[in-house]
């Protein structure tokens, strides 16, 4: 017979409110198996975990319900003082009370009866509960960063700084990421590419990092501590150590028309080509389906003028195969698709364009060398509208439901910066609201208005209307003086929402993180765990998260080094011992348990049995501790009933339903 | 329940709309042909919902200068709608005269003479039984 002690907190008046807490607590000492039972205004702090140590230690209990709030918040910190007194950290149970009861009712009466049934149920659990010892597992002393832009090259710098081998997966030819392409960087307006390219250059250099660029991750499996992952590295057709970086074949080459990626677009490059001249690696691709040698067999000049010989047009694709122990999430994001955005005219007009084409335009290396002009003409504009929130907190289909973030600070950037450059021409920003929170950034955003001349209206714009002399006809709204505004304009930028690069989806499945329906990865915690992915072992870093700009970038880039070399510089991981074990004298060996397991944690063995007396060979379920993440998905398949789960084994869990139907 | 309370929620649950998603962008004002015509501004037609103000609403020329174009409902970024919540007031006037129709002969003397013809036939399109 087991000795319980049940613990109810208050949680302040998150639960005493609303559940008669000291009821809960009486009515346990009528359940089977309580010794011990009382209440506590905050069980998890100190002098909470000192109660239940000394109650532990006074009364001999061998088991304990805490009736607080959810498991997620506060099970490893009973379990932890639980085992600090002597007692299994298996042998304790959370009765949410809070989540589950307190804060979803309103009645104290009903929300009263519900958490003795809770606390009942719990009860029911830790009779039927046995010590369990966690496993062993090693970790693999190596960190995967997929992605990378500033923040996977801030992670990663960070994790091999700390002595830890990391490597990074890029799909596309060079590292960078977006921030590459920016021209110039708020609050501060220093250079984008001279605070970038020297990390690239530094991550390019540092002994332990090693980059895959032109790759892509192709597979992954295994756990915390030990994944397996399969990265293709497609073929470049360049070989990266003859290479010398000279870019002759980029200038030799006749195939020109292929648009340029890097810049929107807005330019062409070649078929062989690196995205721009700073890359890393500093080692073109041809692209298969421009290159005319690869489309008609003909060509070859880029070979014929390579000195290095570096050229292999029969390169293929290559899967590498490595061990990590941490895996970084950084893939980053891209501007949603204006197709829905009729009104702004975006595919009617070539003066209308996106903020990050923009970011194109006014950078020196872009494809008008940095020179203002519209796109149709190449006439330098004389007025100038910005459209903010296109698709940003949107309630329909159209766009998305969050504020993209980064808008109101960069336009405010490229405001200044045009009416700084170009003092005649007008400048008017169409804005729902101008959210500024960051350091000096109000104040940013004012010298735009104050210093600058920026004409900041408020109110949205409805419609974008090409006209026959080329100008633009924006209709909008001015919603202070009450009118709606007429405006010709030479050039329009919209400031299009920012979503996740797509190709996450397919990472998350990959890596079994789970994702929010706007593709953002979810965080362990919104709070207190936000570079941790649920899953163990995913750390997030960057917009993969959710919206930021460059500073909180790198500062979420080097929190989620920091939890993965928290994780590489252990020897060895606990393993939760709440795995699955076959009954072999159940189990009928029908593969349906390894058919629904997530993790491959099931093989078949054929096993001679006794089966009362008759001796034969059987095939039966094998499950392996160190894959089985504990899910019970075998156990609720399994026909025969032969599968059961350690901690939440079948018995205890029909015990806990008798307990609430009591 | 007031009065005006009761026509509010008449207007909503005619319309279907949540006046509360409204974030003030104005997009519908700035897309409306109409504005220049009207006292009351379509973004102001969602603050009078929620203000309970309904007697304005219908007592405005809004109320008739609206061309029923649907910009402000295409292109609301909220799901808001305003044209929703106006075409509902007229309905408001309608029903307060104890019809929930207008006799085609009615038309014609409700009729003011620089009510565009678009309305008209925009409202027969979609009260056609």
């Amino acid at each position: 017979m087991q000795r319980i002690g049940v613990f109810v907190c208050h949680c302040g008046s998150n639960i005493a409110a609303t559940v008669d807490v000291k009821k809960v607590a009486e009515m346990a000492l009528h359940e089977p198996g309580v010794v011990h039972a009382e209440d506590y205004q905050y069980m998890c702090s100190e002098a909470g975990q000192e109660k239940i140590k000394e109650a532990i230690q006074q009364k001999h209990l061998t088991g304990l319900v805490v009736c607080s709030c959810s498991p997620r918040m506060h099970e490893t910190t009973f379990r932890n003082a639980a085992e600090r007194a002597g007692l299994n950290p298996y042998m304790v149970e959370i009765a949410n009370i809070r989540e589950h009861c307190s804060w979803i009712h309103k009645d104290i009466e009903e929300a009263t009866e519900k958490a003795v049934i809770l606390m009942r149920a719990a009860v029911a659990k830790v009779n039927l509960d046995a010590p369990l010892q966690p496993g062993e597992s090693r970790v693999t002393k190596r960190a995967l960063v997929i992605g990378g832009g500033i923040a996977g090259i801030q992670t990663a710098l960070d994790i091999a700084e700390a002595g830890y081998p990391v490597d990074i997966v890029e799909k596309t030819p060079s590292i960078g990421g977006r921030m590459s392409q920016l021209d110039k960087t708020f609050p501060t307006l220093d250079c984008s590419s001279c605070i970038l390219t020297p990390k690239m250059g530094e991550v390019n250099a540092h002994p332990l990092i090693n980059i895959y660029t032109y790759s892509e991750v192709e597979s992954v499996s295994g756990f915390v501590g030990d994944f397996t992952v399969e990265i293709r590295k497609k073929a470049r057709s360049v070989d990266m150590n003859k290479c010398t970086g000279c870019g002759l074949c980029q200038e030799k080459c006749p195939s020109k028309k292929t648009p340029s990626e890097f810049n929107r677009g807005l330019s062409t490059r070649s078929a062989i080509y690196t995205p721009f001249a700073q890359a890393v690696p500093n080692v073109p691709v041809i692209d298969r389906d421009a290159c005319i040698k690869f489309k008609t067999g003909k060509c070859g000049l880029c070979s014929k003028v390579c000195q290095a010989g570096a050229i292999d047009y029969d390169q293929i694709d290559e899967i590498v195969t490595e061990k990590y122990g941490a895996i970084v999430v950084a893939t980053g994001f891209d501007m949603i698709k204006l197709d829905k955005y009729d009104e702004y005219a975006y595919s009617q007009s070539k003066d209308v364009i996106t903020s990050l084409e923009l970011e194109r335009i006014m950078n020196a290396a872009g494809p008008t060398g940095g020179h203002l002009e519209r796109l149709s003409d190449g006439k330098a504009p004389k007025e100038l509208v910005f459209i903010q929130c296109v698709g940003s907190r949107c309630a329909d289909d159209r766009g998305k439901s969050y504020c993209s973030k980064v808008c109101c600070m960069y336009t405010a950037k490229h405001a200044m910066l045009i009416r700084d450059k170009y003092p005649d021409t007008n400048v008017t920003v169409f804005y729902i609201d101008v959210r500024t929170p960051g350091k000096n950034f109000d104040e940013f955003y004012r010298r735009a208005v104050e210093d600058y001349g920026v004409n900041y209206i408020k109110g949205q714009v409805g419609k974008v209307i090409p006209q026959p002399n080329g100008k633009l006809l924006v209709q909008g709204a001015d919603l202070i003086d009450n009118k709606q505004i007429l405006k010709e304009a030479d050039m329009v930028v919209l400031a299009a929402a920012i979503e996740p690069n797509p190709d996450v989806r397919k990472i998350a499945t990959m890596l079994t993180a789970s994702i929010d329906t706007n593709n953002f990865l979810t965080e362990a915690h919104a709070k207190l765990r936000p570079v941790e992915s649920p899953t163990a072992g995913i750390f997030l870093s960057g917009v993969c998260q959710g919206p930021k700009d460059i500073p909180e970038t790198v500062s979420q880039a080097g929190a989620a080094a920091v939890k993965a070399i928290g994780l590489l510089a252990k020897d060895k991981l606990l393993t939760n011992p709440c795995t699955a074990h076959s009954d072999e004298l159940l189990c009928n060996g029908c593969s349906q348990c390894a058919n629904v397991c997530p993790y491959g944690a099931i093989t078949y063995e054929d096993k001679e049995v006794n089966d009362h007396g008759i001796r034969e060979t059987r095939r039966i379920a094998v499950v392996n501790d160190a894959l089985c993440q504990g899910c019970g998905a075998c156990t609720v398949t399994c026909p025969s009933g032969a599968m059961d789960l350690q901690g939440f084994s079948n018995r205890q869990i029909l015990a806990e339903v008798d307990a609430i139907c009591r | 329940m007031k009065t005006e309370q009761k026509r509010a929620e008449m207007i909503k649950e005619i319309s279907g709309v949540n006046p509360l998603k409204c974030m003030k962008c104005g997009k519908c004002s700035a897309s409306c042909p109409s504005y220049n015509e009207m006292d009351i501004k379509p973004h102001q037609f969602v603050s009078y919902v929620i203000n309970e103000d309904i007697e304005s609403l219908v007592k405005s020329k809004s109320l008739w200068k609206c061309l029923s174009c649907f910009a402000c409902i295409e292109r609301c970024p909220r799901d808001v709608k305003p044209g929703k919540l106006i075409d509902a007031a007229r309905q408001i006037v309608v029903r307060e005269r104890g019809q929930n129709y207008l006799l085609a002969d009615e038309i014609p003397e409700l009729v003011d003479p620089d009510t565009p013809q678009q309305l008209l036939v925009s409202a027969l399109r979609r009260y056609r039984r």
